[in-house]
């Protein structure tokens, strides 16, 4: 995964930097370095990048970095804080007509982008609002597209036009629409071919569409991993036909997602909707911070930026108790309860181990280690024990044990490997209390950056 | 689609008939327009060996000339790739004027070799190795820098004949790829050359999942003039694959072509479906060579290596195939790939026609991509 990556350089970039009062230009000039580089392994236009990292430079230099965040950090927070902005700050939704009258979609792009799947799709979504759907097949130059068209609106219960592949797109559009008001349809959408950028003749076609028939909103579907060409294709598609809005298909991939940026930059338009899927009900809403911090390749870690600095405070005497309690050697289970609990607020274990200042380098393993279901047996596991087994583990004997697995209904192996997981961090803490002393275990973080949880 | 579209606005008395040799001339010809770029060119083409120029354009009129697809689809790729072409050629024959090789030179070879898709970790690597090799053989100008470096891609990219020698022999080839990649339309191309020339071949339709896929496939089957099995929508691909190899092998097919399903590498069980079609396709028709090629979107970005290792991790990649390539793409992520996994290009897909699939030229692919006319 690339996801680690930006984490780790920055840690060790910044590994001499911390905890310095402003940014220099020095320390953002050194993190954009790596912002760029995750940007474009991202897939974002190079000369977006190219004006977004001058843009972020202007601003990050001179700001005060916050308590509890390293530079690196810092820098990283005021990126995302601009790529969100850049994205769109709101969730959008396409604007239907008012009353009954009837909503026109026009879906445009390249070949193999979506639109047929995602025509459909949005009927779908239209049809939860109890809006009648109209899907009218205008791409005759595919083999079996009309087809392909005619099962998904089935699938989905809207309605379906189509007038076979000899006649043009532009009057199929015209009687598409005539039908729509004759069969009491509030929203058609216009599925169109596949069509290269620049292939004038088949813009031209989408442009006579748009002349002949009112098209309330014309939809651009992008394949989210689309890599630099994504400016062209929007670019062109914006100048010659004018788009309201993109639709990002197949975000359900592994791809970072960068053409979301790029296409966002030229256009200015809106992304409405991502696919997440290839079942008709995979639409999703667009937001726009999810999909800059999949861009950054951070996952959550970002919003544990901030989410970390209230919970520390928070929890800042939770935590310093629990530090404490650790160094003597007295971990029990009820500590490790309120320290799950803790990890869950902010977002699981992995996300915070990679953002503890000095440890993000062991993130990437730890993160692969951990995984939500377990932690939730885990704490099943937990709470199916008595307050006393809690407060004191060498309480536990087999015929307890039984007990707990059928409590929390996990196999009794599973409970005895979690217990033991359990002992031996235990022992591991007494080993470090020497390490542990001092500065470092001002709180519980810091505190656990020298030991390995068994979650 | 896109070419014989615009053909028909010039050429119209040609245009029912689809006799597509004439009209594959009809584009080699005008391809050989000289178009802007060339002027911006000759600044750097002077700088080559002029004797040689003089060869290899001769060379290519001629071959245009008398024949055959082959040019005429390079000529074809070149014409797509026009757009893309101009801005990169110009770009670098802007470069190229100024002679000193200095960091703002190796820099806007960076921005164009990333605007091409390669990718920044490979572009990188390219440009190590390029200066490298620049302070090794003491090379003081642009122009020569820039052969170089077309030299080196070229290099790594180049085919070597035993890499189409399935083509000769008995195969099952298993297409596989993402969504919406081309997987479908490329087996179509596939199917018309091997029958061109007189093989005997069988069309597997085992995308039992996506509407009308088989509609689809069967449509381009009848094109080609080859026959099709193909499974009831929501059927097990591996049982399609599985009758398909046993009919290939009653019927002494040399080629089996099977279509999959569009999955994203992600899909922990479409993979593992992948993973036993793929063991299928091996086991069932013994003898034959099995070939899996990856069906690549040229538009695609940095994840076409996530889909390439994935794939390559349950099938055992032999070879890609871009697709798209007449757009403004550039493909250069097939680059990566290759630097990081050794699956070479194979084809490349240059339009919606059926005869628009070309076998993967190192050397065309390379030129076109960095210089104007003499692809």
């Amino acid at each position: 995964m690339a996801f680690e990556s930006l984490t780790d350089k920055l840690q060790n970039v910044f590994k001499s930097l911390r905890s310095k009062g402003r940014l220099t230009e020095e320390d953002v000039k050194v993190a954009l370095k790596e912002v760029k580089m995750a940007l474009l392994e991202a897939d974002v236009s190079f000369k977006v990048v190219k004006q977004f990292i001058g843009a972020v430079q202007e601003r990050a230099v001179g700001e005060e970095v916050l308590n509890g965040l390293n530079p690196g950090q810092m820098v990283i927070k005021i990126v995302n804080e601009e790529l969100v902005n850049l994205m769109g700050s709101e969730v959008t939704e396409i604007t239907f007509q008012p009353g009954k009258s009837i909503t026109v979609l026009m879906m445009c792009g390249l070949q193999g982008a979506g639109k047929t799947t995602h025509a459909a799709k949005l009927a779908a979504r239209f049809a939860k609002k109890s809006r009648k759907t109209l899907l009218v097949a205008c791409d005759i130059y595919r083999p079996a597209a009309i087809e392909q068209l005619r099962i998904n609106a089935e699938k989905v219960g809207a309605d379906f036009f189509s007038m076979g592949d000899k006649i043009g797109p532009v009057d199929i559009a015209k009687a598409g629409i005539e039908y729509a008001e004759k069969n009491g349809d509030t929203v058609v959408i216009i599925d169109t071919a596949g069509r290269l950028h620049i292939d004038e003749d088949m813009m031209a076609e989408l442009q006579e569409i748009k002349q002949s028939v009112t098209v309330h909103q014309t939809l651009l579907v992008v394949d989210a991993m689309t890599g630099q060409d994504a400016v062209n294709v929007a670019q062109e598609f914006n100048e010659k036909i004018g788009l309201d809005g993109v639709i990002l298909s197949k975000m359900d991939g592994d791809s970072r997602g960068g053409a979301a940026l790029s296409v966002k930059a030229v256009t200015g338009k809106p992304i409405l909707y991502v696919g997440m899927g290839e079942k008709m009900e995979d639409l999703d809403q667009f937001y726009p911070d999810r999909m800059a911090s999949r861009i950054l390749g951070m996952g959550d870690v970002l919003s544990l930026i901030e989410k970390a600095q209230e919970t520390i405070d928070i929890d800042e005497e939770t935590g310093k108790d629990m530090a404490s309690r650790m160094r003597k050697g007295k971990f029990d289970f009820n500590d490790y309860l309120e320290s799950m609990k803790q990890m869950k607020k902010m977002g699981g274990l992995g996300s915070i181990l990679g953002m503890l200042p000095g440890l993000g380098i062991k993130g990437g393993d730890i993160s692969s280690m951990v995984d939500d279901k377990q932690l939730a047996q885990t704490e099943a596991i937990i709470l199916s024990m008595t307050p006393d087994e809690r407060k004191n583990p060498k309480l536990l004997n087999p015929q307890r044990k039984h007990r707990i697995a059928r409590g929390c209904g996990l196999d009794i192996a599973q409970v005895n490997r979690f217990i033991k997981q359990f002992e031996q961090s235990q022992k591991a803490m007494k080993q470090m209390q020497g390490m542990m002393g001092g500065k470092r275990g001002r709180n519980l973080f810091n505190g656990m950056g020298g030991m390995k949880f068994p979650f | 689609m896109f070419w014989n579209r615009k053909k028909k606005q010039e050429v119209s008395p040609e245009e029912a008939s689809a006799e597509q040799i004439d009209e594959i001339r009809e584009e080699a010809e005008t391809a050989e327009v000289p178009c802007p770029v060339a002027e911006g060119q000759s600044a750097a083409t002077e700088m080559q060996d002029a004797a040689e120029q003089e060869k290899q354009a001769s060379n290519t009129a001629e071959e245009v000339a008398e024949e055959e697809p082959k040019q005429g689809f390079f000529a074809r790729l070149a014409g797509g790739m026009t757009k893309t072409r101009d801005k990169l050629a110009g770009n670098l024959s802007n470069l190229f004027k100024e002679n000193e090789i200095d960091e703002d030179f190796y820099e806007e070879l960076e921005e164009i070799l990333v605007m091409s898709d390669i990718g920044i970790r490979s572009t990188e690597e390219i440009l190590d190795r390029l200066k490298e090799n620049v302070k090794k053989e003491h090379i003081k100008e642009r122009a020569l820098c820039r052969e170089l470096l077309i030299g080196s891609i070229r290099e790594q990219m180049a085919t070597s004949e035993s890499d189409f020698s399935f083509e000769e022999d008995k195969s099952v080839i298993l297409v596989v790829g993402v969504n919406g990649a081309g997987k479908t339309t490329t087996i179509g191309k596939l199917a018309y050359q091997f029958k061109n020339r007189g093989k005997k071949v069988l069309i597997a339709a085992a995308d039992t999942f996506r509407a009308a896929a088989g509609d689809q496939l069967s449509a381009w089957a009848s094109r080609a003039g080859v026959e099709m099995i193909g499974g009831k929508d929501g059927a097990d691909p591996s049982s399609v694959i599985f009758d398909a190899a046993h009919r290939a092998q009653s019927r002494n097919i040399d080629i089996l072509l099977c279509d999959t399903a569009g999955r994203l590498q992600n899909k922990k069980n479409l993979m593992a479906e992948l993973h036993k079609m793929g063991t299928i396709a091996q086991k069932e028709y013994p003898g034959a060579h099995v070939e899996i090629l990856l069906v690549l979107d040229a538009t695609t970005g940095q994840n076409a290596l996530s889909q390439a290792r994935e794939f390559n991790e349950v099938t055992e990649l032999t070879g890609i195939i871009l697709t798209k390539m007449d757009g403004t793409a550039k493909g250069g992520i097939a680059i990566a790939i290759q630097s990081e996994l050794g699956v070479p290009v194979k084809y490349i897909g240059v339009g919606e026609k059926i005869y628009d699939l070309q076998r993967f030229d190192a050397d065309s692919f390379v030129r076109a991509m960095f210089e104007g006319e003499e692809a």
